[in-house]
């Protein structure tokens, strides 16, 4: 019995130290070429900030209906003084998978680069960036129950009153995928963003929102009628990022605001964010055009954050030199001023 | 409100027309090997015409899907009218298309396929094509490109200024008792529509043999509220 009692032990022990083991070995494996469930995101979200404390922070920011945490992840080198910000999110619409899947990229991307490439290392210094990977996490998780819920839309509150089907002519009752809640800003989800857009709005320069399909950059206004006072500034920069996209697999990328391009949508948090003055706000509406559509092959989604990933580095370079190349200048010069004064001062000593 | 003489190539107003055009060359050259797909829009106008009614014509080009980015591009014009009327009518569209027939045949394909499925035991029968995650047998693309193209037959007739139509999925194929040496396939489609965010439901019965290409039969749109039921917990 003492002997089965070692061997226990042993036992014991062999079956923590392997289950550790295949906890971390799973963990490190992670497939990024894969659609991946809600849980497992949630995993992922608590893995990457364990294993990079000095970078990673999570924070949540509200509620769901079906009240899980809507959670993101804080990126960016510790600071003593406060810092501007960049904003992403994925999954407000959740048949589209792809966006999801790209936000998990973009983490892996600028976690695994910082500390070599100088390039994202002078961003995650100047820079905080809030990262949301999956926001509508009620719908997201409810579009992978089975293949009729894959190209569910919206969240997960159920509508108020008669719900009727938008169809081309034809009227039926049930409920329609784009219902848009009784008043602005009535979904949960909306509301967190919103808020937390609101309160950290002198913080935030970019915002960007990652959709699928269609292949385009979004820039504000939704309203037909009304431009962003800096469009076309904003033009400019998404014909940028559409330019180098273009450079990584030979996709084209179209730019233009949404009542041009696509369809007026009013409402949309990329507005949201414009008219609170969040300067430079994007949605990107990712592979592919309408072959798929959102059931984008999973064998697509390593060129398609590929792509992207240099469609919004563009933009937050651009953003980033904007706000402090300036300041470099500022700082040199100052440093010159300084140097001379010193030499000047050494030599006139006799 | 939409405007006239030259438009934008990029934007809605001549992307979807465009779109409705290439709804018209599919069911025209569509096939089991072959569905084409837009690549860009070169130059765009539309004018109001007396009858009542927006003519839009078009200078684009048209990739096959089944190609990829390897495959050539194809050189299209086209007139393209959305009628004004009480009721929806189909769009008319006249196109043209250079080298059309000189693209790589698909008929070895096409013979291939026509004979193992026109035998009187065939029976096929499939569900979410693709699935969740895209994945489709190679099997199953032929069938996939057949509902695109008897799809392409509904998304043209639907079609309107307000309007973008794509196919999200095919979420049924049973195949029939074949007539006239005709294979006969029933399809349930799911396609999306921009405009709207929404997704339409439409069962349809096609028919297709190398001689006579895709022809659709019957069509049934189908109501669609599949979260009457609470999802489990």
């Amino acid at each position: 019995t003492m002997k089965g009692s070692i061997m226990g032990v042993l036992l014991v022990l062999a079956l923590v130290v392997q289950d550790r083991l295949a906890g971390g070995l799973e963990l490190k494996s992670y497939d990024y070429t894969k659609y991946h469930t809600m849980d497992e995101i949630s995993a992922w979200m608590n893995q990457m900030e364990m294993e990079n404390p000095d970078v990673v922070s999570s924070m949540i920011y509200g509620q769901t209906y079906e009240k899980r945490n809507i959670a993101l992840l804080k990126i960016g080198l510790n600071s003593t003084t406060p810092k501007k910000a960049i904003w992403m999110d994925c999954g407000i619409h959740a048949r589209e998978w792809i966006a999801p899947a790209f936000c998990q990229y973009f983490v892996k991307e600028i976690l695994g680069s910082y500390k070599t490439d100088s390039e994202v290392n002078t961003l995650l210094k100047n820079l905080d960036f809030y990262i949301t990977p999956v926001l509508n996490m009620d719908g997201y998780n409810y579009s992978w129950i089975d293949s009729t819920t894959r190209l569910w839309r919206k969240s997960r509150t159920p509508g108020t009153g008669n719900c009727t089907c938008v169809v081309v002519g034809i009227s039926r009752n049930c409920c329609s995928e784009i219902y848009n809640g009784p008043s602005a800003l009535s979904e949960p989800e909306a509301k967190a963003v919103t808020d937390f857009l609101g309160m950290h709005q002198n913080q935030l320069l970019c915002y960007l929102t990652i959709h699928s399909y269609g292949q385009l950059i979004l820039v504000p206004y939704g309203h037909p009628n009304i431009s962003a006072p800096n469009y076309d500034e904003l033009m400019e920069v998404g014909l940028a990022a559409a330019k180098a996209i273009k450079a990584v697999h030979g996709k084209s990328y179209r730019v233009g605001s949404s009542p041009d391009v696509l369809y007026a949508n009013s409402g949309s948090s990329r507005d949201f964010a414009r008219l609170i003055g969040i300067p430079y706000s994007f949605t990107f509406e990712l592979r592919d055009e309408g072959q798929h559509g959102f059931i984008l092959p999973e064998d697509q989604i390593q060129p398609t954050c590929e792509e992207a990933y240099k469609g919004a580095m563009s933009i937050i370079n651009y953003v980033h030199d904007k706000n402090f190349k300036s300041a470099a200048i500022t700082v040199t010069a100052t440093l010159w001023t300084t140097l001379t004064a010193l030499w000047i001062s050494r030599t006139n000593v006799i | 409100m939409a405007s006239t003489g030259d438009l934008e190539p990029t934007h809605y107003p001549a992307r979807r027309a465009a779109q409705v055009a290439l709804h018209y060359l599919n069911t025209h050259h569509g096939s089991p090997f072959r569905v084409f797909g837009l690549q860009q829009v070169h130059k765009a106008s539309a004018e109001d015409v007396a009858a009542g009614g927006r003519k839009y014509k078009l200078d684009f080009s048209v990739t096959d899907w089944g190609s990829g980015s390897a495959g050539p591009a194809l050189r299209c014009s086209a007139d393209v009218l959305f009628p004004r009327t009480e009721r929806h009518s189909a769009p008319e569209v006249q196109l043209h298309c250079e080298a059309l027939h000189q693209i790589n045949s698909t008929a070895q394909e096409e013979d291939a396929f026509y004979q193992k499925y026109i035998s009187p035991d065939s029976t096929v029968s499939a569900r979410d094509i693709p699935d969740s995650f895209g994945n489709m047998s190679e099997e199953m693309q032929p069938f996939w490109r057949l509902a695109r193209v008897a799809a392409s037959f509904i998304m043209l007739r639907e079609s309107s200024e307000n309007t973008e139509f794509n196919m999200a999925k095919v979420a049924s194929v049973t195949q029939q008792e074949s007539s006239e040496e005709q294979l006969m396939l029933e399809f349930v489609v799911l396609l999306h529509d921009f405009p709207s965010q929404e997704i339409v439901q439409w069962k349809l019965l096609a028919s297709w043999s190398p001689d006579r290409g895709v022809r659709v039969l019957q069509t049934e749109w189908q109501p669609r509220c599949p979260h009457a039921t609470k999802p489990p917990n």
